[in-house]
């Protein structure tokens, strides 16, 4: 199993990181990727700046993906989670995973997903249009009930 | 003992970090919540609403009655919105 978990202000390559986590394999049937955009909200943003907690992020999202790799056969994860400042369309999160079938591979994504959003420690605030800071957002409580989804299983 | 503040959390507080002589009678989260909220005006307002206010001990998530026993570093920030 190989397990990659970046936090980093850069950009990442979607099509490099699939290549990097299917290289030289012969046992991966399947490979996902989720990639999170930044939206500009109907025009109003600018851009979306997301604050981390050096150390504590990387290890969070570590310990999601253990659990993730606990609960389905997968082969590797891939998880780049950006901070800094994104422009609408720009990438923030990548969730990448291969399995031998499909059926891991995409339950194991959506887990990864819902519990990037509840647990590691990233939060966005909101830059406007028309150059002034906007509020933070507040954390969704949809996002709750999508991670509470898998307990009980 | 370190503290470290995050989104706004940190900008009501006003500082990103500080070190604290952590009182004998402080010994859980909820505690230390409780001593900060009495220290002034800008600590009360910064963790008023407890509902919102999640709390690490060295890098792990923990609850209000977690123990601060061997804390190296504990942190506050309002919920999660990453992903």
């Amino acid at each position: 199993m190989s397990r990659t978990v970046r936090v980093q202000r850069e950009d990442f390559d979607v099509a490099d990181e699939i290549e990097a986590l299917t290289y030289g394999t012969r046992d991966v049937g399947a490979v996902t990727a989720f990639v999170g955009l930044c939206r500009d909200e109907g025009g109003r943003l600018s851009g979306l700046e997301l604050e981390h907690y050096p150390g504590m992020a990387e290890a969070e999202i570590d310990r999601v993906v253990a659990e993730a790799e606990a609960r389905w056969p997968l082969l590797g994860a891939t998880v780049i989670h950006r901070y800094g400042l994104i422009p609408p369309g720009g990438q923030i999160v990548l969730v990448a995973v291969t399995s031998s079938h499909r059926a891991a591979a995409f339950a194991a994504t959506d887990f990864l997903m819902d519990f990037l959003k509840t647990r590691a420690p990233f939060w966005k605030r909101e830059h406007l249009v028309n150059g002034t800071l906007g509020p933070w957002i507040e954390a969704a409580t949809e996002d709750d009930q999508a991670a509470t989804r898998w307990s009980g299983g | 003992m370190k503290l470290v503040y995050f989104a706004w959390l940190r900008e009501r507080v006003g500082k990103p970090d500080e070190e604290i002589d952590l009182p004998a009678d402080v010994s859980t989260v909820a505690d230390l919540i409780a001593w900060l909220k009495g220290r002034d005006e800008r600590y009360e307002h910064a963790f008023e609403n407890t509902d919102v206010i999640r709390a690490a001990i060295d890098h792990v998530h923990v609850k209000a009655h977690a123990a601060l026993a061997g804390a190296r570093e504990i942190a506050f920030f309002p919920p999660m919105t990453g992903g």
